[in-house]
């Protein structure tokens, strides 16, 4: 285990191993699991002011500080620091590198303790679930048992959830944005082919790219440009970048002539720097797997029953097309049935789906209200 | 739903916290701002939970810690099981709803009983004004021009009891309300109230269902 602490006290930054092995819902075990995370803020005497942010799909813990790999401030700056939503001066902001993630916690690059080389695909596949285990023990090993708020967008959300039906006794709010209950086919249907582009690299080496020193840089960069669109909403593209061109007139190749071509020939330059294309793999199927309803016959309200205690606050955005409002109205349905407290608005954006990442006056305005209510009746 | 009509909300929304007993489960179903929710749960430490159309109400709504949903009274009140709450509230709503009957049915499915106001069209105002005029109503209770009205489903006295009779609703206790006067009880079938009343609100349960605790008229409309 190693903590290091940065320069501003209330900011740790480290790794913990687990106590304990982690079983998965394949059936496997995992042992020696290392998770990766970040807090902000301090804990209060009475350990209730913990906050626990979950990230997106290619997120990790560095929520709201500099990203040691990129050098680039955290994902979600807007939203979390002193006199934010998120408020570093009142809560105890944990975030997490999800288990089968790249940046320091264990995933398919680690090294697997029973050969001494790195996982690859002897890696088993991971559930939503299996991060939200880990996040959970991590969270008790921090000192924490009771978390008066778990948030997530996107991917973040669906752990969020997760915790709603796994662990709602450890949870006072539960905040959702931009995400959905289940993965839809076309969902499934985008994320196979930026597996497929990942795998159909020759450096992808079946996997064992890592050993024999190569990366599949080219497949994980088409795979990044095929998904960035779909984080984006088309009158959003449309708007920035319109059929402007690189340079004057056309190349009459395949160059990027169109400005959109090139922003997107960056997002995957970009990405392939920072992440690792089997995590992607991994962190994908997931996400596929993840049907909320499904250890409970198919009822979400009934997967959701032990969260009737939990305050929730779900929020969506009018132009995400990848999970959109309907999504967020199924689960919103659900949490009703179960007799949670429920919020629920959608947002007014032509943003996409990153919206969430942004500063949405809206969304800022609700989930205040939200938090600042939830904490007075927490006490806080 | 609808923008307020007219100042004397107040005055409906001041009925209402009397009709509701303390501690009940409570859906307002249109709550704009949270305003009476947040009545009802200081005077009578109700649990409640709001439907608003707005992303902007249902944010007010939030900043005064109340659970409120985004949506509307046609489409999502079927979304409740059944018997979710003591009362479902539709405060000066029902006119503005594209199917007020299934509203109104779905309002007493989900909650043991249901508050309901709307503008009396068959107030001694309007129909003088479209007598003498010829033209839609214009009214201190209904002000807005007909071409731009939200108000879609305007109904009278005898025309919104002849529905709960249809219903099979039980009428509990029922009321008038004006801007200028206190509101008072009122015997809805009297032809003389429909012409009195500029808006009414009714108390309404199943006729079917076996009440919790039934009412004493004496104690709802002090």
């Amino acid at each position: 285990m190693t903590v290091l602490s940065s320069p501003r006290q209330d900011q740790t930054d480290g790794v913990l191993r687990l106590r304990e092995p982690l079983r998965l819902d394949s059936g496997q075990v995992l042992r020696e699991v290392d998770i990766a995370y970040c807090t902000y803020g301090r804990l209060n005497a009475d350990r209730s002011n913990a906050v626990l942010i979950c990230h997106a799909l290619t997120g990790d813990q560095y929520v709201a500080s500099t990203n040691p790999v990129t050098g680039r401030p955290g994902w979600w700056p807007v939203m979390v620091g002193p006199g934010r939503t998120f408020d570093t001066d009142r809560y105890f902001i944990i975030s997490t590198n999800v288990l089968g993630g790249c940046m320091g916690s264990t995933g398919p690059s680690s090294i697997n303790p029973d050969t001494g080389q790195p996982y690859g695909l002897s890696f088993p596949v991971i559930t939503i679930a299996d991060m939200v285990r880990a996040q959970a023990m991590l969270v008790s090993q921090l000192g924490v048992e009771t978390l008066f708020c778990v948030a997530g967008g996107s991917m973040g959300g669906m752990q969020a959830l997760e915790w709603a039906r796994s662990h709602a006794a450890r949870m006072f709010t539960c905040v959702l944005l931009a995400t959905a209950p289940r993965h839809s086919a076309q969902n499934i249907a985008f994320h196979e082919v930026g597996r497929q582009a990942i795998m159909a690299d020759p450096d992808w080496r079946g996997g064992d790219y890592v050993g024999q020193g190569v990366r599949p840089e080219k497949g994980l960069a088409v795979a990044r440009m095929a998904a960035h669109i779909t984080y984006l909403s088309e009158p959003a593209l449309q708007r920035k970048f319109g059929r402007e061109l690189q340079r004057d007139g056309l190349s009459w190749g395949f160059d990027a002539d169109f400005q959109v071509e090139s922003y997107l020939r960056h997002q995957g330059a970009a990405f392939v720097d920072r992440f690792d294309a089997n995590s992607y793999l991994y962190i994908t199927r997931a996400l596929d797997y993840f049907d909320l309803a499904q250890s409970a016959g198919g009822r979400l309200a009934d997967a959701l029953a032990a969260a009737a205690p939990v305050r929730f606050c779900v929020l969506s955005f009018s132009s995400d097309w990848l999970y959109p409002t309907s999504e967020s109205r199924v689960i919103v349905r659900a949490l009703n049935a179960a007799g949670a407290r429920a919020s629920f608005v959608e947002i007014d954006s032509d943003k996409g789906h990153d919206a969430f990442l942004l500063d949405e006056p809206v969304m800022r305005d609700a989930l205040n209200g939200f938090l600042d209510a939830a904490g007075a009746a927490r006490g806080l | 739903m609808a923008e307020p009509l007219y100042a004397a909300d107040r005055e409906d929304f001041r009925e209402i916290v009397r009709l509701v007993r303390p501690g009940a489960r409570v859906l307002d179903v249109g709550c704009g701002n949270g305003e009476l929710l947040q009545l009802l749960r200081d005077e009578k430490q109700i649990d409640g939970r709001g439907i608003e159309i707005g992303a902007e109400g249902v944010s007010a709504c939030l900043a005064r810690g109340l659970a409120v949903i985004q949506g509307d009274a046609d489409r999502d009140l079927a979304e409740y099981p059944p018997a979710s709450f003591d009362y479902a509230i539709l405060s000066q709503t029902l006119q503005a709803v594209r199917a007020p009957k299934e509203v109104l049915s779905n309002l007493l499915r989900l909650a043991e009983r249901a508050i309901v106001s709307f503008p009396n069209f068959g107030h001694w105002r309007v129909r003088m004004s479209l007598l003498a005029t010829g033209r839609m109503p214009d009214t201190r209770s209904l002000p807005i021009p007909w071409y731009e009205t939200p108000n879609i489903h305007l109904c009278t006295l005898r025309d919104f009891t002849e529905l709960c009779a249809e219903l099979n609703l039980r009428i509990e206790a029922s009321s008038a309300v004006s801007p200028t006067h206190p509101a008072r009880a009122i015997n809805c079938q009297s032809p003389l109230e429909n012409w009195r009343s500029e808006s009414a609100l009714f108390l309404l349960s199943r006729k079917s269902a076996a009440l919790s605790a039934p009412v004493r008229p004496g104690d709802l409309f002090a």
